[in-house]
């Protein structure tokens, strides 16, 4: 599938690790194209270690790729890794708070990244965590709240910084289902709300049907099996074909 | 039926708490005090002084310059010590961390001077250098870089790389790299590190003093040997007691304030 404007493009990316060309070589991502409009909400879908995160992580330009293009709004991530400054949040597996942090001081942390005034990125950080209904818990240490409250705050801190891209790794694969349903729900009138493109990568075919605007499924190693549009008002009866399309897929 | 009132709340309070804590601090050393006060009345005050005239001796020490000079003197160069193979320590670990060539060639010489005694460093230093403060200092360098070079690199290698990279997707500076995630996260390593290097560096500044000083802790007990003064000896080695407890407070206390973050659980090792 083909967008229109994309804001990230991967041309022809593949990513192996060990000595390239040896025997050894492990083969994550291979010869992958792929494109993310601006505003869309792509559910990046496949078995684990598929890949995903290794796409994740060349989009986010913490690792390069072996060969190919990634691109996010026309430059080079990894290349120019400070000039996405701001421009890219990410929303990780697990919370990665900082544990000498308090909620609010981890909200802050990328507002402090932007030079944001002291008292401006305590505004912005309250604010966030008040969304998220933290309120009240703004000086706890990470230690002392439970497990979907601290992805909350992660959440918080990724969309502090009013990044263009959000990109977001299984963020509610460690909660418990009630807790992750209701997490994924604040997460999608959010980004809706905000007008943020987001990729969220996922294992779970719920989600990716809860979450998506657009499903991925990818195949080992990483490359596009099917490609699916979805809108909010696709009929349950076509969900559920594409469930079966996508199970197909996987099961590959 | 109406329910029994409840009992008024026995659990001890805090007073308590620290009193039993406090308690359980001095006992050892009230023990070991009366062994020896037992001990000097049966054996002469050059083998067994009484420990009234030890602590008669500790309060002229610390009441007449001329010899609390000697104890803040071999205080500086303990301090002062500790800080320059800290700061050498620190810069080499960072270097051994970020390039591997060099973390192969300098662990070797690291782990050769760990093996060198430090009466070995007394004699090169007095080879090598004239003053008597040069040579302290670089004894003091030398025999506790290794473990802080050792320390702060274990710390630098074992931070969290998850937290590292949920930190660098937000493209911090260096200097912010620094601030927010290095050095909270080896404080915990370094601090332990101020803790034993502490007492290593106490023992090594007297034998460092006994050699080349005229003045300080180690040269006054080489008077007290001299003489056979039991007493003063006692006397001039408890300044340096007195001096690593108080820094080992300090250090609890930063420590205090420093990781208050940490959870505590009602169960201990």
């Amino acid at each position: 599938m083909t967008t229109a404007s994309p804001i990230i493009s991967l041309n022809q990316v593949s990513k192996s690790f060990g000595k390239s060309g040896a025997a050894s070589a492990y083969v994550a991502v291979d010869r992958l194209d792929l494109a993310v409009g601006k505003g869309q909400l792509l559910a990046l879908l496949g078995k684990t270690g598929c890949g995903k995160s290794t796409i994740f992580n060349m989009i986010a330009g913490l690792t390069e790729p072996t060969s190919g293009n990634v691109t996010v709004d026309g430059r080079n991530p990894f290349k120019e890794f400070d000039s996405f400054r701001g421009k890219i949040a990410i929303v990780f597996q697990g919370d990665r708070l900082l544990p000498w942090r308090t909620a609010v001081q981890n909200v802050e942390l990328g507002l402090e990244m932007l030079d944001v005034p002291a008292a401006k990125r305590r505004e912005t950080a309250l604010r966030w965590l008040g969304t998220l209904g933290l309120r009240g818990h703004e000086d706890d240490y990470p230690h002392a709240l439970s497990g979907g409250m601290r992805q909350r705050v992660s959440i918080a801190r990724a969309f502090a910084t009013d990044a263009d891209i959000l990109l977001c790794d299984e963020p509610f694969s460690a909660l418990d289902e009630m807790t992750g349903r209701t997490l994924r729900a604040e997460f999608v009138r959010l980004v809706r709300e905000t007008h943020k493109t987001a990729v969220f990568i996922t294992h779970s075919i719920n989600e990716a049907l809860e979450i998506g605007d657009r499903i991925v499924v990818l195949k080992r190693p990483a490359n596009i099996a099917i490609d699916l549009p979805l809108t909010a008002s696709t009929p349950a009866a076509e969900k559920e074909a594409i469930r079966h399309q996508i199970q197909s897929a996987l099961a590959a | 039926m109406t329910m029994p009132e409840a009992a008024p709340s026995t659990t001890p309070g805090w007073s308590a708490g620290f009193g039993r804590r406090g308690l359980t601090y001095v006992l050892p050393f009230a023990v070991l005090a009366v062994l020896w006060q037992v001990a000097s009345q049966f054996f002469p005050p050059f083998l067994f002084p009484s420990l009234v005239d030890v602590f008669k001796r500790c309060f002229d020490i610390l009441t007449h310059w001329s010899q609390l000079s000697d104890v803040l003197a071999t205080v500086g160069r303990i301090l002062a010590g500790l800080a320059g193979a800290f700061i050498v320590g620190v810069v080499l670990a960072v270097v051994m961390v970020r390039s591997r060539a060099v973390h192969d060639f300098l662990s070797p010489i690291l782990t050769l001077f760990q093996g060198i005694p430090a009466l070995s460093w007394v004699v090169f230093a007095i080879i090598w250098f004239h003053g008597i403060e040069p040579r302290i200092f670089f004894i003091m360098v030398m025999t506790t870089l290794p473990a802080f070079t050792f320390q702060v690199l274990g710390a630098l290698q074992a931070m969290s790389r998850d937290l590292m990279e949920m930190v660098m997707s937000f493209r911090p500076t260096r200097a912010k790299l620094f601030r927010v995630m290095i050095i909270p996260a080896i404080l915990p390593d370094i601090l332990t590190a101020w803790r034993v290097n502490l007492g290593n560096a106490s023992r090594v500044v007297v034998v460092a003093e006994l050699v080349g000083a005229t003045g300080g802790v180690g040269y006054e007990l080489l008077q007290q040997q001299q003489m056979f003064d039991m007493a003063g000896a006692l006397a001039w080695t408890l300044q340096l007691v007195f001096f690593v407890l108080i820094a080992q407070a300090v250090l609890s206390f930063i420590e205090g304030i420093a990781f208050r973050y940490r959870a505590t659980s009602e169960r201990s090792l």
